[in-house]
């Protein structure tokens, strides 16, 4: 991990204008918050794909769910908190169910909003989300991942969600998407495996996926060997690396910037319980709202850091059989 | 050879008895069906059956030999609780063979309960949950433009879904974006679920609302069909703001029960069908 940083949302909208150049069926929309999704990057240059319906989400869907079934390939953002809660039943009626050719690419997940507090946090999209059938949910760790899946699920025929986030947070792969030397390819529903380990496995997302690493590097220094996978896409999730984790390790840990409900641990409890039941440890926020404030302070205080990762990997390894 | 595509034929008396005949098929249909069906809309159903008589046998440029034709015109049912009169002017169409309609409802049908744009021929948009349907028809009208495509969009809405604060998101977009190749038609029958739509929720005055959200508003009588024709092609002539006509209905037109019962208020109609012996009795009044 380098000690560079960058905002996912900005790697998502020079992704945006370089499929312009080459795609004339891409479309984005928004709802008033193109200088902030970067969409404007997009809309600079394509001004007549370009539509701003104003603060207006649940029509920002519909909208984006008519050009799709027009032919379009159609991008829709806003933060994640009204881009998921106040279009929800329209994404579910007139994108989800019909499998349109919708992006809905909201920035501003998570808690890392930070100032902002908690009218602007979205700490359950994943929960909701992955619920709706035919919907595939997609949280990139890095600005240099977030453009590998911005190509890659503009390619992909479906309804997808992508949540993004706001603050510059370190780069985990190098440009071009490689990891350690290795050239990576963004796979929908293919996680990666950033560190092989023994003793435990910590599976993450988004932001938290850096953290984890940070976690793991700490565990070695108490002699213990964590392995770190990526999931970068909760829906498909990769049942087999899970399993291969489970069965390799016979210990996790979940790590998410989302309720420790129905996210990415709830996803992974359900494999486990049904397959491979070995314990299991969630890291994420405890059921509860969070506040204002700058988000590496939040993240000290609900419980989303390095620390609170290597302490649920200590605490795991003790109920290993 | 499309079909359907017969715009420029003259608006005159038999065009005007062919669509008439027509939309009484689509009533009787639609009562039918909803009583097999032991469930369904029928009176909303019967208040639009000349408007979609007009547009499915007349108006809309379509070919149900090929349903996912890229030139084709797009129809939405914005209130797709009224599906049973949609159905029934695309089985006659031709999209689809007229048995059909007598499985609305059942499992495994290609006729849900609200329009599915996967399961049925001809449907261009899945609705059910009121209010989606303009902003669907405006991010296709959108398309259309980009593309430099002639094709034009209708929807369909009922008046109780003007109650949805994401119609007047759509209505405020439709004038921003000069969306002229819309037409939106509101079934102006006057009552909605639970009541009467000015007991309910006041639209009044609905006209000016439209007006001032930039749109064109024709108003029209919805069961008369050269009104329903000319209103049509006049809505198409608008350039630079979309158009809405405001079609005066009468909801379960065409059966005195339905009618009778609207009018003093009763509501039961609006999602119940009827039973065997008020179809039977119902369905003899559905004649030339």
């Amino acid at each position: 991990m380098s000690d560079r940083v960058a905002a996912l949302r900005d790697a998502y909208g020079e992704a945006l204008a370089e499929l312009g150049r080459t795609n004339e069926r891409i479309v984005v929309l928004d709802a008033d918050l193109s200088p902030t999704t970067k969409t404007s990057i997009f809309a600079k240059e394509f001004p007549d794909r370009f539509f701003d319906v104003g603060v207006a989400e649940a029509n920002l869907i519909s909208v984006a769910a008519g050009l799709a079934s027009a032919g379009k390939i159609a991008f829709a953002s806003t933060f994640t908190v009204f881009g998921v809660e106040k279009g929800l039943n329209q994404f579910k009626q007139s994108v989800a169910y019909p499998r349109l050719n919708v992006k809905l690419v909201t920035t501003h997940g998570g808690m890392s909003v930070g100032e902002d507090g908690s009218s602007h946090f979205c700490l359950e999209d994943i929960a909701i989300m992955r619920s709706l059938p035919h919907v595939t949910v997609i949280l990139p760790a890095d600005a240099i991942e977030t453009k590998a899946a911005t190509k890659v699920i503009a390619e992909y025929n479906g309804p997808v969600f992508m949540r993004l986030s706001r603050p510059k947070t370190p780069l985990i792969y190098d440009d071009g998407y490689r990891y350690e030397g290795r050239d990576l390819d963004f796979k929908i529903g293919k996680s990666l495996t950033l560190r092989d380990g023994k003793d435990v496995t910590i599976v993450a997302t988004g932001l938290m996926v850096a953290e984890a690493l940070r976690a793991a590097s700490d565990l070695v220094k108490e002699g213990i060997d964590a392995g770190v996978i990526n999931v970068h896409t909760i829906k498909p999730l990769d049942r087999e690396a899970i399993l291969r984790a489970a069965r390799g390790t016979g210990a996790l840990v979940t790590v998410e910037e989302h309720n420790i409900i129905g996210g990415l641990g709830g996803a992974v409890a359900e494999v486990l319980v049904e397959e491979a039941p070995v314990p299991m440890v969630r890291v994420g926020i405890r059921d509860t709202y969070g506040e204002s404030g700058p988000w590496k302070e939040l993240f000290a205080k609900y419980g989303l850091t390095a620390a609170n990762i290597a302490q649920a990997a200590k605490k795991v390894m003790k109920r290993k059989s | 050879m499309v079909p359907f595509n017969e715009k420029k034929a003259p608006h005159d008396e038999v065009l005007v008895k062919k669509l008439n005949k027509i939309a009484l098929s689509i009533r009787r249909d639609s009562l039918i069906m909803t009583t097999k069906a032991c469930s369904g809309h029928p009176g909303g159903s019967l208040s639009s059956a000349d408007i979609l008589a007009a547009l499915y046998f007349h108006h809309l440029r379509h070919d149900p030999q090929n349903p996912s034709w890229e030139g084709r015109d797009r129809f939405i049912l914005s209130k797709g609780h009224g599906c049973p009169a949609l159905y029934s002017a695309l089985a006659r169409a031709g999209y689809f063979p007229i048995e059909e309609l007598w499985r609305l409802r059942k499992v495994g049908s290609i006729l849900q309960g609200h329009p599915d744009m996967k399961r049925t021929p001809g449907v261009d948009a899945s609705t059910g949950t009121l209010g989606q349907g303009l902003s669907i028809g405006i991010g296709m009208a959108l398309a259309f433009k980009l593309d430099g495509r002639d094709s034009r969009v209708y929807v369909l809405l009922g008046d109780g879904e003007l109650d949805e604060g994401q119609i007047w998101e759509a209505a405020m977009s439709a004038s921003h974006y000069r969306i002229d190749n819309l037409t939106a038609i509101v079934d102006f029958n006057r009552q909605q679920l639970t009541g009467c739509v000015d007991r309910i929720m006041s639209l009044e005055p609905l006209a000016d609302k439209w007006k001032a959200f930039g749109w064109q508003v024709i108003e029209i009588d919805g069961h008369k069909m050269k009104q329903i024709l000319d209103s049509l092609d006049e809505a198409e002539k608008v350039r630079g703001k979309p158009t809405v006509i405001i079609a005066h209905t009468i909801k379960g037109k065409g059966v005195s029960l339905l009618e009778q019962s609207f009018l003093e208020g009763e509501c039961k109609f609006h999602g119940t069908p009827l039973t065997e012996a008020e179809l039977n009795k119902a369905l003899e009044e559905l004649h030339e």
